[in-house]
């Protein structure tokens, strides 16, 4: 992303709005400057804030009368007067950034939109997550700090080294240049991206071991990380062997996403899915 | 994507706060699938959502592309549903999103009963969806649990900043923003309504609770009493 300093007329709007805190108004050039290193590509400024297309010239003259005047400005905070945003073409590594950080950009490895795939939200038709088994996203960088592939990877590393096997249809997954050591490609790793998912699925059984590796490699990296648990539920409707290990661990649930089961299979000749082998079947 | 999954608060705190949307899967059920979504967004217009969403183009709230400039004084601040519901033209989320339990309750009981085929989620406080399914008549499949927010927590803003910011579970609504908007309620420079409308047009898929962040700004405005 880039902000065209013909256009800016400095008035601090998107310095608020930018996720990453990477917007500020430089000094020197009086004009809003994007921080390259911190920005994550994922054009909240572009698609968010509402644009004018005022003269900034004549803006910028008003800015200084008033300012001189020290009369207070309350503009709209969602606008950028002067639509002073310009996506600039993104090559490779920095295209990751925006791969994973726009939600509206959907990974070509997925075809899915955001960060993660499918999980549990399409259990009832995907099979993906069966009884006895156990589903972890565990996500880096969120809320709003943002993460690196080099943090992202130290957890890819130890969950390898536990044998636990990567949902292959997940975008970090595809950007490992080994799964069996959860290495991720070099060239990617000092990549920021607001946040980034691994998914991985396990027995039930080992549901302990995995969260207390996790909780070993986050004292370890500089940003904060969100575990997501999913697994299914009993012809009932209830779950009784996830929520009683979690709770046991300290983990006081608040909140969760159900899936309610409605789904079906309707494509015809649907694919028969090829499932990552569960770890603890091949241990 | 876990994009509700990981809003902040307590499970008493989603109250107001029920996300139910529908997906479909790739390979699985997403071929034809368009006027099903379209249905499922317009089958909750009767029970009155507060948002509505598509994953592709947002919410019922938008920025504008070329707003006018006197339209500061007058700035449309009413979601716009038949825009999201017209505007589906991929397969892609749907999310209705509800203030009111009984509201949730009898969505999800009509969505059954249609038959949709899609794959129907509840994102919501747990006891919240089992209530719902059970309102319902549906036994859950499957559950994905959030177990908050670890690591560096010490680099995050206050709860009120987080139960704002994480509302958009993609990370589109920055936490210097919402910190603005509380400030700027308590100053009185804005209406609850008109700070709520600022940050959720930069939801970029519609699941944004208008109702819950006006409760949570004027629980701010409140805490300084």
């Amino acid at each position: 992303m880039q902000i065209n300093p013909n256009k800016c007329v400095a008035c601090g709007n998107c310095t608020y709005v930018c996720p990453m805190g990477a917007i500020y108004i430089d000094p020197a050039i009086k004009r809003a400057t994007i921080n390259r290193d911190e920005c994550v590509e994922c054009y909240s400024c572009f698609n968010g804030l509402s644009q004018e297309h005022l003269n900034p010239v004549i803006v910028r003259t008003m800015r200084k009368v008033f300012q001189m005047m020290r009369l207070r400005f309350d503009p709209e905070p969602d606008v950028c007067p002067t639509a002073a945003f310009e996506p600039d073409k993104l090559e490779w590594p920095r295209m990751v950034r925006r791969a994973f950080s726009d939600p509206r950009v959907p990974h070509e490895s997925t075809g899915v939109q955001g960060r993660g795939t499918e999980e549990v939200k399409t259990n009832d038709v995907s099979g993906r997550i069966k009884v006895g088994e156990v589903g972890f996203t565990v996500e880096f960088g969120r809320p709003g700090l943002g993460a690196r592939f080099h943090e992202i990877e130290r957890m890819s590393v130890a969950l390898a080294r536990l044998g636990v096997s990567f949902e292959k249809k997940n975008p970090v997954t595809s950007l490992m240049s080994d799964t069996a050591t959860g290495r991720i490609r070099e060239d990617i790793l000092n990549e920021k991206v607001l946040s980034a998912i691994l998914e991985i699925k396990t027995t039930v059984d080992r549901t302990e071991e995995i969260i207390r590796a996790i909780w070993e490699v986050e004292k370890q990296i500089d940003t904060v990380v969100t575990i997501g648990v999913g697994t299914r539920c009993d012809e009932q409707g209830d779950e009784n062997v996830v929520a009683p290990v979690l709770e046991r661990l300290g983990y006081k649930l608040q909140r969760a996403k159900t899936n309610t089961g409605l789904g079906k299979i309707s494509n015809e000749a649907a694919p028969a899915q090829q499932e990552p082998v569960p770890a603890g079947a091949s241990r | 994507m876990t994009n509700t999954l990981h809003r902040f608060g307590e499970s008493a705190s989603f109250y107001d706060d029920y996300v139910v949307f529908a997906i479909p899967s790739r390979g699985k059920n997403d071929k034809g699938c368009l006027p099903k979504l379209q249905e499922f967004l317009r089958m909750a217009l009767p029970y009155k959502p507060v948002n509505l969403g598509d994953a592709s183009h947002g919410g019922a709230l938008r920025p504008s592309q070329k707003m006018h400039p006197t339209s500061h004084w007058n700035r449309n601040m009413t979601p716009d549903f038949e825009a999201v519901i017209g505007g589906v033209d991929t397969p892609t989320t749907v999310a209705a999103v509800f203030d009111s339990r009984v509201n949730a309750e009898d969505f999800l009981t009509a969505v059954r009963k249609a038959d949709l085929g899609l794959c129907i989620n509840i994102s919501t406080s747990i006891d919240g969806a089992e209530q719902c399914c059970f309102a319902a008549g549906i036994p859950r499949h499957s559950v994905g649990y959030s177990l908050g927010f670890e690591g560096k927590t010490e680099k995050l803003p206050n709860t009120q900043v987080l139960s704002l910011s994480t509302m958009c579970g993609h990370g589109m609504i920055s936490h210097s923003l919402a910190k603005k908007m509380i400030d700027w309620v308590k100053e009185g420079r804005r209406t609850p309504d008109q700070a709520v409308t600022y940050m959720a047009r930069f939801c970029s898929c519609g699941v944004y609770n208008p109702a819950r962040a006006k409760r949570i700004l004027e629980d701010a405005r409140g805490s300084m009493k």
